[in-house]
């Protein structure tokens, strides 16, 4: 076993690793980049070593800088992780030749795999069925005809050149191939210019199913399978494992596959091999194709860990080091089911873009194995994927699994970033979801019932504002006390594009009510805590001018400030005057520009000192007024903005 | 040392005192929710269209979120004016900013402009003087017309009229106590002093005005046509004049402003008395309705009433085998030492020297004071007169008048005659005096001072050698006996503003340590006591 191991990487799979190294007695060193200063994975490490900027290129792509580190701090092994390095045979052959080992399969297994049409070829040859396609060059239609029956219907047939569904045509019987050949031709022809098409097998009901496999470099054992089939535009979103609906042969005849997959290429250490399952009809074991293998540890791997009770990164480790595959192939069993969500900081209305953010609270529920790389108050920067964990159950079967998956997301606290929280808990309420009906395209299918906004209840709103006040939490000094009527104090918040204004009246040190919009809600105060109507207030978190109630998987509100309204003064926001006497130096825009609150837009040059003229406001300048090196009196009109929208 | 209470809840005679003293708390309890609400609905909707808070929003959101409030004066002007002054069309009272205790002074413009009746005057002033004898910041939520012209011969003279606000504020801002007005409206002429006077002032944009002269007066003196806002807004008071600091989009903004303004006062409460951990009394003090006769007649244990106020109903009663017409003793109310003072029946010698002494011990040892009242007078007679009660009744009367302590009055039954005065009656400036609406006040009972008409013109006809029939004699008495019921009603006192208002009696405990916790932001002088007649 190593001594001492450097993690190439950041994020929840630096943390993982660690932790595993940690139980094994390997010190751990970091590397990270500017960003990552303060990061967790730097953190938990023993070491931590710098290597540059924020941006990947910059750093954590730095394959000789992360060996120096390794060098430097008396490194044996380089954990790559998965992304950045993992799959990069070239670093892999500088690890070695710095005499360290890379704790992953060889560059020439790499290399292999690295090269889909290659890959897909030696997998042909190592007797792993590959999906069925033509993608020669011979055109001829009675050619592409013979190929398509050969492959069995039903076929898609692509334009070469092809792409957004043009020139590709689906054909269920062969009587209709000729017909959707002579159409795809002519729209390729007009589209790109090139008539060219393939053709392939058309998977009805695609199911994404891997297997996950640990080798020596000789042999391999395969730890079972995963399903993948939850992505959104081939992202994964929930894996699971087993996969439902398996049958035990098709688990059999997968299992091997991905296992002739290994050894063909004398694999060692983990990896994973995709397949393309037909799941219109029950799987079958004619009824999967390798689509590609990844030569590395994969994100979703903590489900397989959960069913088969193996640590994954412990056997790399081992094998890596030179020991023996720790259990054999007859002794791996499947116990229970899992799941895992992966919770990302993603705007989800916005189309599910990538967000930022400082986690201003970061809170995960009992009963969930959390694999995160970010802690309260670490910050959710624009360099680096934005997943905030990876929230994984297990449970005896898939429906109690399921279940616990349900509460868990439920039970996650997440302030100071939107995330996919909401989108993830609809998706395990989903009901055919929850019936193993699963394929690649179900999200697509339901995408607006699974990204549907709920709305915000009177309820959540309360205690956003009752969050904001403190009311609830204030020790009982005569809390509200009033001689006839009680007072009204208002909170503003605002959700969205909605302004709203809450009105709280303290009534009595355990009892507050809550007006939004017309309706009143009333807290009290139990010996279990503060409750509205019976259910328990839940928790929230105000910074950073949001606050965050924890229930519907997190609604943030903007905590509107009353001080936040500079009185501008009116009307004085239109012309940019010269604050005193003095030489324009500099104008920095031009009649028409929009300018934003803060610009600077021209300099002021006067008592010795150089004055920034800055908009007062957001706008579009009308007109500029004095030119650079013009001499001008104090009050003198240098700019004048558009008038104001009103 | 724990008071063990008699209280039978379940009695006849309990259910009865609880519906007693309900029926007098819903009462009063009408007229203050009225006045709470203020000018008309009319005026009220009016004063919303124009984008305002009405005042008690306004106090609401300058006060923390959960802050108390304690009121002063709620029900003043009440039945006066023709009921054109609810609330005396001021909003004031003690509440928390920041943690800190502050008092605020509202105008409510939805009552006839906001214009200053001379309750108006008297509210003001009075809620000026609590923050001076308090050491509390002052917060002057202005807007209003200034002087209610119909009635300026009794608010704008005499020494305690309008120019006496400003005075006070001279005087608290020169002993530190810090100014803060809040232009939200009209504030015109002598009300224009308000914000010039002040420490800090805020001005709501398009919304505040501050001049001497309104445009009409204006145009009235020198013949000059101009806006409000051009004469006295907020962008010529915080651009041009400088009569005002800082300019506020609305009403939230300038309260935020004012907030922020307590919040770099740099004020810390001074250290005066031994404060302990708060605990509950024994007994709950929602049961006072029922330990209190509903009768004011009807004498009881005025222990029952303390023991369902102070911390763990616990009385160290001071001498209690001596003069026990009058119990005094040690407690503590919300973790505040006290010394109560209370009435257990007539005031004998005895009783009254007792007294004193009680109060010359927590003047030796800075204890604030707390009176509950409930006294018909000092006993009468020749044995009483020949043993010198009135030298002994003085000692009381000085020890109470003297004594720098804060004195806290609650009026929990009767308040007659010089009884008032040795229990810190509202002449001897007991910081706080609050009232429980079954209490009555006057110099003498109405009956008695009834008799006393009737006796001396039954002598006078007598003396021409008339007669005069029992029933005459009922007929001439009752005019009295009616002017007194009205007139010692605490309605009626708290309308004039007697005492500083009237309050749920269950609520005894809550406002007993708010205005205690007021009275001790401020440090306790040294005594010194005047001439005992020995």
């Amino acid at each position: 076993m190593f001594d001492k191991i450097l993690i190439a990487n950041r994020g929840e799979i630096a943390c993982r690793v660690m932790e595993t190294a940690r139980n094994l007695g390997v010190k751990t060193v970091a590397v990270y980049s500017d960003a990552d200063a303060g990061a967790k994975h730097v953190a938990m490490a023993d070491e931590a070593v710098h290597i540059g900027s924020s941006a990947p290129a910059e750093s954590y792509l730095k394959g000789d800088v992360i060996i120096q580190a390794a060098l430097g701090t008396g490194a044996q092994g380089i954990h790559p992780g998965y992304g950045f390095l993992s799959e990069n045979p070239d670093f892999v052959d500088a690890v070695e030749a710095a005499g360290l080992t890379f704790i992953g399969p060889s560059a020439k297994a790499i290399r292999a795999m690295g090269l889909k049409d290659a890959a897909k070829a030696l997998m042909h040859e190592a007797g792993v069925p590959v999906v069925p396609g033509y993608h020669g060059a011979n055109q001829d239609a009675g050619y592409l005809q013979a190929q398509a029956d050969e492959i069995g219907y039903p076929v898609l047939i692509k334009a070469v050149a092809g792409g957004g569904g043009k020139g590709m045509r689906l054909v269920e019987r062969a009587a209709d191939f000729s017909d959707a050949l002579q159409s795809a031709q002519n729209e390729a022809t007009t589209a790109f210019g090139n008539p060219d098409v393939l053709i392939e097998k058309y998977i009805q009901q695609p199911r994404h199913i891997e297997v996950q496999v640990f080798g020596d470099g000789q042999t391999a054992v395969h730890l079972f399978e995963r399903d993948c089939s939850l992505q959104r535009r081939h992202q994964k979103v929930i894996e699971e494992a087993p996969a439902p609906d398996m049958p035990l042969d098709v688990r059999e005849a997968m299992g091997q596959a991905a296992v002739r997959a290994a050894e063909a290429i004398g694999y060692k250490g983990a990896g994973t091999v995709e397949f393309i399952v037909d799941g219109s009809e029950g799987l079958r074991t004619d009824g999967f194709w390798f689509m590609e293998m990844n030569t590395r540890l994969q994100v979703e791997h903590p489900v397989t860990e959960l069913i088969t009770g193996v640590d994954l990164v412990e056997w790399q480790l081992r094998v890596a080091s030179g020991e023996p595959i720790p259990v054999a192939q007859e002794d791996l069993t499947i116990n229970g089911w899992a799941f895992e969500a992966r919770l990302y900081a993603e705007d989800v209305p916005k189309g599910f873009l990538p967000a930022t953010g400082t986690l201003s609270h970061l809170a995960f529920p009992e009963g969930c194995r959390a694999d995160s790389g970010v802690r309260s108050g670490d910050t959710i920067s624009p360099f680096y994927d934005p997943m905030i964990a990876k929230v994984i159950v297990h449970g005896p079967s898939r429906a109690a699994a399921l279940s616990k998956m349900r509460q868990a997301l439920a039970g996650c606290e997440v302030a100071g970033t939107v995330t996919n929280l909401a989108f993830l808990g609809a998706l395990c309420a989903h009901d055919g979801f929850a019936k193993g009906e699963v394929d690649t395209g179900l999200i697509a299918r339901d995408i607006n019932a699974l990204t549907a906004m709920e709305a915000v209840s009177a309820e959540i709103t309360a205690q956003a504002a009752l969050a904001v006040s403190g009311v609830l939490d204030k020790p009982a000094d005569a809390p509200g006390f009033v001689l006839w009527r009680p007072l009204r104090h208002r909170v503003y918040l605002r959700q969205g594009e909605e302004d709203i204004t809450t009105k709280i009246k303290v009534l009595s040190e355990d009892q507050v009510a809550v007006e939004v919009d017309d309706k009143e809600v009333v807290a009290q105060r139990t010996p279990t805590g503060w409750r509205m109507g019976g259910k328990r207030v839940a928790q929230s978190v105000v910074a950073g001018g949001k606050v965050t109630v924890f229930e519907n998987y997190g609604v943030a509100f903007n905590v509107v400030d009353p001080l936040d309204r500079a009185a501008a003064g009116g009307a004085a926001g239109n012309i940019i005057e010269a604050p005193m006497p003095g030489l324009v130096k500099a104008v920095f825009v031009k009649a028409g520009q929009s300018v934003t609150e803060g610009d600077r837009l021209a300099i002021l040059e006067a008592m010795k000192m150089e004055h920034s003229l800055l908009a007062a406001r957001d706008g579009t300048v009308a007109e500029v007024l004095a030119e650079a090196g013009a001499q001008v009196e104090a009050g003198a009109a240098l700019i004048r903005l558009e008038d104001e929208e009103a | 040392m724990k008071l063990n209470s008699s209280a039978m809840p379940s009695s006849e005679a309990f259910k009865a005192n609880v519906a007693g003293h309900m029926e007098a708390l819903n009462v009063v309890s009408e007229v203050a929710q009225a006045a709470a609400l203020g000018g008309g609905e009319r005026s009220r909707e009016r004063h919303i269209s124009r984008g305002k808070m009405l005042p008690r929003e306004r106090v609401a959101n300058l006060l923390d979120a959960g802050s108390p409030f304690l009121e002063v004066g709620a029900t003043a002007a009440h039945g006066m004016y023709d009921g054109a002054a609810p609330c005396a069309g001021v909003v004031a009272g003690i509440g928390r900013v920041h943690g800190q205790e502050v008092m605020v002074v509202c105008n409510d413009a939805t009552v006839k402009g906001g214009t200053y009746y001379p309750m108006t005057v008297k509210k003001h002033l009075r809620a000026q003087e609590i923050a001076e004898e308090c050491n509390l910041p002052c917060i002057y939520l202005v807007d209003s017309g200034g002087a209610n012209l119909p009635n300026q011969d009794e608010v704008f003279p005499d020494r305690d009229h309008f120019g006496r606000i400003f005075y006070n504020q001279a005087r608290m801002s020169a002993k530190g106590i810090p100014q803060i007005a809040v232009v939200m409206g009209s504030c015109t002429a002598g009300g224009a002093y308000v914000p010039a006077m002040s420490d800090v002032t805020i001005i709501v944009k398009e919304q505040g005005t501050i001049f001497l002269a309104g445009p009409p007066l204006v145009k009235e003196a020198t013949g000059e046509v101009v806006s409000a806002e051009d004469l006295g807004g907020g962008d010529v008071h915080t651009r041009l004049s400088g009569v005002a600091d800082y300019l506020a989009e609305d009403d939230a903004h300038a309260l935020a402003l004012a907030r922020r303004a307590v919040s770099h006062l740099n004020r810390a409460k001074p250290t005066t008395v031994n404060w302990q951990s708060p605990e509950d009394p024994a007994y709950d003090p929602a049961e006072i309705f029922g330990v209190v006769p509903a009768d004011l007649r009807t004498p009881y244990d005025i222990r029952e009433v303390i023991a369902r106020v102070v911390d763990g109903s616990r009385f160290d009663e001071f001498k209690p085998r001596f003069g026990e017409t009058l119990v005094t003793g040690f407690a503590h109310v919300k973790g505040c030492p006290v010394g109560i003072v209370a009435n257990n029946g007539v005031l004998f010698s005895e009783a009254a020297v007792k007294g004193a002494h009680f109060v010359e011990l927590c003047s030796q040892r800075n204890i604030p004071l707390v009176f509950l009242q409930n006294i018909t007078g000092f006993m009468v007679g020749r044995k009483y007169e020949s043993e010198g009660i009135a030298r002994h009744g003085a000692k009381m009367v000085t020890a109470v008048a003297s004594t720098n302590v804060p004195k806290i009055t609650m009026l929990v039954g009767g308040s007659f005659g010089a009884g008032n005065y040795g229990m810190s009656g509202r002449a001897y400036s007991p910081r706080f005096l609050w009232t429980w609406p079954n209490s009555r006040i006057s110099v003498m009972g109405g009956e008695q001072a009834a008799g006393v008409l009737a006796t001396v013109k039954r002598d006078a006809i007598e003396r021409q050698g008339g007669s005069w029939s029992a029933d005459e004699e009922a007929a001439f008495k009752q005019p009295t006996i009616d002017m007194f019921e009205r007139q010692s009603h605490p309605l009626y006192a708290s309308a004039r503003l007697w005492d500083d208002g009237i309050i749920d009696p269950r609520k005894t405990r809550d406002v007993l340590a708010l205005s205690l916790s007021a009275a001790l932001c401020a440090p306790i002088k040294p005594t010194k006591f005047g001439v005992f007649r020995m």
